[in-house]
């Protein structure tokens, strides 16, 4: 009695195996048909989000952010550089976006993965459009000294919406980050002062302790997926993959839009479904700010 | 609330269009497409046979070379790039050659801003010139909002603070690509998707006729 049953289930289970594989985008619009999708989520829900302020010790700020199983760590380097001539009293912030080959089958080691510079470049537009960072702020001495921000975000598992949890990666080790003491030696220049010469204090700090960046507005974003008349949000790199029309909607807190990025794609977006991508982002940039004030309330415990 | 503008425009008003196309004899569709001062020459080659890495042989694949006035290739070029590529691919009808790719390459002449527009228009009016099968045509405008909150079209690079670029389709007028600088707010940015909706229907009644007018006069280059 036993053996017919189990020999059912094993081909059944084969069965739905193949069906996904051999033809994907079936299988993908009969969940959707019935407003689900195969991990069980629902079409506007996004998947479980965690942050982790700190990873990196010998960082000045770090945060490691996990998506469902994408997984981003950033770390941000301090370092007292020149300013430029055209804004001498402006410090710099300088954001890169890596793709090792641990994250996803399709990189390979050597050449830079394609998404890398597009990241890159959408990242830095939206931290600089939203005005987050007042750049002024980082200043030290005018026309002489001022900090560079180097924001270093690594993707350790690129499972889709890689720019969502980038730019909350970016967003959250930049608000753990303490810039440190710095004070001008004799010769008149800029010196970090570490924490072991700290007792001597023969040299006068510039600024007097370890400090936060204020920031201002802070951007969320959402990635959707449109397909005939649905919106998925929060995609996996499989749906990515299937169905190929991705919008990028960036809210920050007070209600802006900072981006909304539709690079191609086959479907079309009216007026109506850029309203929905609106309105699922507006609802998400609330979760997320919880998110990342809960994170930030258990460091100040610690 | 009417902005004056430096070169005596109105808001709405773009700036004088030009377009030409097979001024290149070795590439199989190539096109000139100037707004104002800001000029992007596009070429077409292809199919080609084979597939790059990573891209499916079942359909054509388009590759799209982005080249800058000055310096070289960095991340804004390589955004571009793949934001062309992703346009392109959306518009052709990428059954009728498999395991085939078709270059665009894209050369910037000069730049005054609304850049990535200029572009895709050349782009377009390229493939038409080579005569790659399309689904529809692809219009591409660029929408500016100012301090005071009023909405410019075709901005000049000085007036480029906060702009929107959204390529539409003459035929549905959906909303094909969209890029954004700068923050505004949900409103303004409706607002510029209207206004930027209607200058393409002028620019579609352009390249409409531009096109039709060549087509007739000399057969496709790539048949």
């Amino acid at each position: 009695m036993g053996l017919p049953n189990v020999s059912e289930d094993l081909s059944s289970e084969m069965e739905v195996d193949a069906f996904r594989r051999l033809f994907p985008l079936r299988y993908f619009e009969r969940h959707l048909a019935e407003s689900i999708r195969p991990d069980g989520r629902p079409l506007g829900k996004a998947r479980e989000t965690s942050i982790f302020l700190g990873a990196v010790a010998s960082a000045n700020g770090s945060a490691l952010v996990k998506i469902g199983s994408t997984t981003i760590l950033t770390a941000i380097k301090m370092e007292v550089m020149t300013p430029s001539l055209e804004s001498p009293d402006e410090g710099c912030l300088a954001i890169d976006f890596h793709m090792p080959p641990i994250c996803s089958p399709i990189v390979r080691p050597g050449r830079p993965a394609e998404a890398s510079p597009v990241v890159s470049k959408q990242l830095s537009d939206t931290i600089s459009s939203s005005k987050m960072i007042d750049l002024k702020e980082l200043s030290l001495v005018s026309g002489k000294a001022a900090w560079m921000a180097y924001l270093d975000i690594y993707c350790l598992d690129a499972d889709g919406a890689l720019f969502d949890a980038a730019l909350l990666s970016a967003v959250a080790s930049l608000s753990h980050l303490q810039i440190p003491v710095v004070a001008m030696n004799d010769d008149g220049k800029i010196v970090l002062v570490s924490e072991e010469d700290g007792q001597k204090r023969e040299q006068e700090p510039v600024n007097k302790e370890k400090r936060k960046l204020t920031l201002r507005s802070i951007p969320f974003s959402l990635t959707c997926i449109l397909h005939k008349n649905y919106i998925l949000a929060d995609p996996t790199a499989e749906e990515e993959s299937i169905m190929e029309t991705h919008v990028t909607v960036v809210l920050d807190t007070s209600g802006q839009l900072i981006s909304l990025y539709k690079p191609g794609g086959p479907v079309l977006a009216y007026t109506s479904a850029i309203q929905d991508c609106a309105a699922l982002t507006r609802q998400r940039v609330k979760e997320l700010k919880s998110f990342l004030d809960k994170a930030n309330s258990a460091m100040e415990v610690e | 609330m009417e902005t004056d503008r430096p070169d005596g425009r109105t808001p709405n008003q773009l700036r004088p269009l030009a377009y030409s196309c097979s001024i290149l004899h070795r590439a199989h569709g190539s096109a000139s497409w100037a707004q104002g001062e800001t000029k992007v020459l596009a070429a077409v080659y292809g199919p080609k046979a084979g597939t790059k890495k990573n891209e499916n042989p079942e359909k054509a694949s388009i590759e799209v070379i982005w080249k800058p006035k000055t310096g070289q290739i960095g991340k804004m070029e390589k955004e571009y790039e793949m934001i062309l590529k992703r346009t392109l691919e959306s518009i052709c009808i990428r059954t009728i050659y498999p395991n085939t790719t078709t270059s665009v390459i894209v050369q910037v002449v000069h730049d005054d801003g609304a850049l990535l527009p200029c572009a895709i228009n050349a782009a377009c009016a390229a493939l038409v010139d080579a005569g790659i099968p399309l689904k529809h045509l692809a219009v591409a405008i660029c929408c500016s909002v100012t301090d005071s909150g009023c909405i410019i079209l075709d901005p000049t690079k000085d007036e480029e603070e906060r702009s929107l670029q959204v390529g539409s389709e003459p035929m549905e007028n959906g909303i094909m690509t969209s890029v954004t600088q700068g923050a505004m707010s949900v409103n303004d940015y409706l607002h510029c998707l209207e206004r930027g909706r209607a200058a393409c229907a002028s620019l579609s009644e352009f390249v409409r006729k531009n096109i039709g007018t060549k087509s007739t006069s000399e057969p496709s280059k790539a048949g």
